[in-house]
């Protein structure tokens, strides 16, 4: 059985007295383990399948199973639920909590999920051990480098073990060496058997995928199983 | 996650909130300080007194009451000329209280007939000390209990003998060592002789109750004229016939003084409970007028707090969309933005309780009473506080719980 299977999903919004169709009925399935990029140019509705994908919003129209469960007719509390159990969020902008350390965002979504304070602090630090962040559990985000900031969100979106990681252009704040830093590390994730979801414009990001979907007009334009996807070279630090 | 522990998580997390925003937290929670610090204040001034009087509203002895024309506490001016044009009581008043009263154990009398210097072979004292006229009932009719010596004998009232009783503090002042019975006291320029010493007392409001002279009332009314007007005691011989002789001794008071039916007593009914009664109903105003202030600057503090959370809110728009988008319920959010308010009110609050009590208790050194704690006062204070921050911390919570989360995310 697919991971996610998307079947007609549409959505639309009312601004003012216009319709806009922001995805106009989207079908595809994504298997356990993938590693998937969505491209598309601004406003061809790869943000909003995004959203979509990442249980922040509902469809107007079609079915959205995840894992089996229909979580198109979710309600607000059950998709809560499903964000936090479900889907790690890597975001362009690292979307970490200023005032809190590095320990504390990674322990952020074991807090909603009840996991007890000694738990959640073990959990916490493995994940960051895990993205090589060991050393820096008490720094602040404006203490550490983006490349570290991003691997802090990275920790934080796997802590609570989901089934899918969900990147926003997640290399679009970095330079590019640390852009490949980061690369290296969702190709480390995905051969560990982690299912990953990257939004991008950028082909450099999406050649690393082994599944691209380029979304046009808010329509899936190709579907392409790219054969030979480029292995990261760089001097990344192994976790 | 179990209710029990959400809350724990949502006020941890506003504890940190609150502590990352020192100044604006600070003069928030200054707004709730001072309401709850005047009502904590003037309650425990209250207390104070109130403890005081209770503690010193001894003047009568056990199941005794006084009649007299002023009431015990006025604070009306105006009702004073009419207790001025009331008939004095006499001495002849007694005998006939003593015939017809058949329930009181005992009757006494007393009057004051004018302050004066004392002064002793050793010392003398300013010319404030008050003289007062008494039966040899009186002594237990008013409480006053001998340290040392005798009080009056009928023979020293009947024959008006130029003895005297000296209280505590005078005793002390005029006879610094030694003891002063048998020797002389010269007061208003007679002599007498101390045949008695007054047991301490103690002080009411700051003031000391054991500074006066004692002579028999018969001494007074020979020396300073038979129109003497009086104040009359009477005392039942235990609880249960005390109100009944209350009733019997003012109906007799009533005909003696010839009262028509159906007007008001033209006397004052006066016990030690009936005080501590007035001193109540009086403050009951003044609590009231607190009350009714703090409340006021409590819903001002309470408009602050609801100003900060809105603000607090927008500035955080991000950080909710973070937490949303990791999981957190829009319950959770609210819960976290009202424990937020709750802990601003209650710090304010709880700085509001410590400081007013001390604040308070400032009485308790002028008037020399023990401290107080108002504990009722404080539970209520800091009830009241809660109820402020989830009042006035709910409409931004709400607000917060409700943000888009999509939006919240991009929010710059």
């Amino acid at each position: 059985m697919s991971l996610i299977r998307i079947q007609n999903l549409a959505r639309r919004y009312v601004m003012g007295t216009e319709t806009v169709h922001a995805l106009r009925g989207v079908s595809v399935n994504i298997e356990r383990g993938e590693y998937l990029a969505i491209m598309g140019p601004s406003g061809s509705g790869k943000s909003t399948l995004m959203n979509l994908l990442g249980c922040l919003d509902t469809p107007s129209d079609g079915s959205y199973e995840l894992n089996g469960k229909d979580v198109a007719r979710m309600s607000d509390n059950e998709l809560a639920d499903i964000r936090n159990r479900e889907i790690g969020f890597v975001f362009q902008s690292f979307n970490l909590l200023a005032r809190a350390d590095a320990l504390h965002n990674v322990e952020l979504p074991l807090i909603y999920a009840g996991v007890p304070p000694k738990e959640r602090r073990e959990r916490a630090r493995q994940a960051l051990v895990n993205v090589g962040l060991g050393e820096r559990m008490h720094h602040r985000p404006n203490e550490l480098s983006g490349g570290q900031r991003q691997r802090v969100a990275i920790a934080r979106a796997l802590v609570n073990t989901p089934s899918i990681i969900l990147a926003d252009e997640p290399t679009g704040n970095l330079d590019s060496k640390t852009g490949v830093e980061i690369l290296s590390l969702f190709e480390e994730l995905s051969r560990r058997g982690n299912t990953i979801i990257v939004v991008t414009h950028e082909e450099e990001v999406a050649i690393h995928a082994r599944r691209v979907i380029r979304i046009r007009d808010g329509l899936i334009a190709a579907d392409e199983i790219n054969l030979h996807p480029r292995a990261v070279v760089a001097s990344a630090p192994t976790p | 996650m179990n209710p029990g522990r959400e809350l724990i998580e949502m006020v941890r997390m506003a504890g940190n909130a609150v502590k990352t925003h020192v100044l604006r937290s600070s003069l928030t929670i200054l707004g709730v300080f001072v309401g709850v610090f005047s009502i904590i204040a003037v309650m425990t001034g209250i207390r104070v007194l109130q403890a005081n009087l209770e503690d010193a509203m001894n003047g009568l002895g056990a199941n005794t009451f006084q009649f007299q024309r002023f009431p015990a506490i006025s604070f009306d001016d105006a009702d004073w000329e009419k207790y001025l044009r009331r008939r004095r009581f006499r001495v002849e008043d007694l005998d006939r209280l003593e015939q017809r009263v058949t329930l009181a154990q005992a009757v006494s009398a007393s009057a004051d007939f004018g302050s004066g210097e004392a002064s002793s072979k050793y010392a003398r004292t300013n010319p404030n000390i008050p003289g007062i006229g008494m039966t040899p009932e009186a002594f237990t009719t008013q409480n006053l209990t001998l340290g040392e010596g005798r009080g009056f004998s009928a023979a020293d009232d009947d024959s008006g003998r130029l003895v005297c009783a000296l209280g505590f503090d005078l005793a002390a002042k005029l006879f610094p060592q030694g003891s002063p019975l048998g020797e002389s006291v010269k007061f208003q320029g007679i002599s007498y002789k101390v045949v008695g010493v007054l047991a301490q007392r103690g002080a009411l409001f700051g003031q000391s109750r054991d500074n006066f002279i004692a002579v028999p009332l018969g001494t007074a009314r020979r020396l300073y004229g038979e129109n003497l007007s009086v104040r009359l005691q009477v005392q039942a011989p235990n609880r249960d016939t005390y109100g009944d002789m209350v009733e019997q001794a003012r109906g007799v008071m009533r005909a003696m003084r010839r009262v028509p039916p159906g007007d008001d007593d033209d006397f004052e009914i006066v016990s030690n409970e009936s005080a501590v009664g007035q001193f109540r109903s009086l403050t009951s105003a003044i609590r009231l007028g607190v009350a009714a202030i703090s409340s006021i600057a409590l819903i001002a503090a309470g408009i602050g707090i609801m100003n900060i959370m809105l603000v607090s809110v927008t500035e955080r728009t991000r950080e909710i969309g973070i937490r949303r988008a990791i999981g957190a319920r829009k319950r959770s959010v609210m819960l976290q933005f009202i424990a937020e308010a709750v802990l601003l009110s209650e710090v304010g609050g709880a700085l509001g309780v410590v400081g007013g009590i001390l604040f308070g208790n400032l009485l308790s050194f002028v008037v020399k009473a023990p401290p107080v704690i108002p504990w009722d006062w404080v539970g209520i204070g800091l009830a009241i506080c809660s109820a402020v921050g989830i009042l006035f911390g709910t409409y931004p919570a709400w607000k917060a719980a409700h943000l888009d989360p999509i939006d919240s995310l991009r929010y710059e």
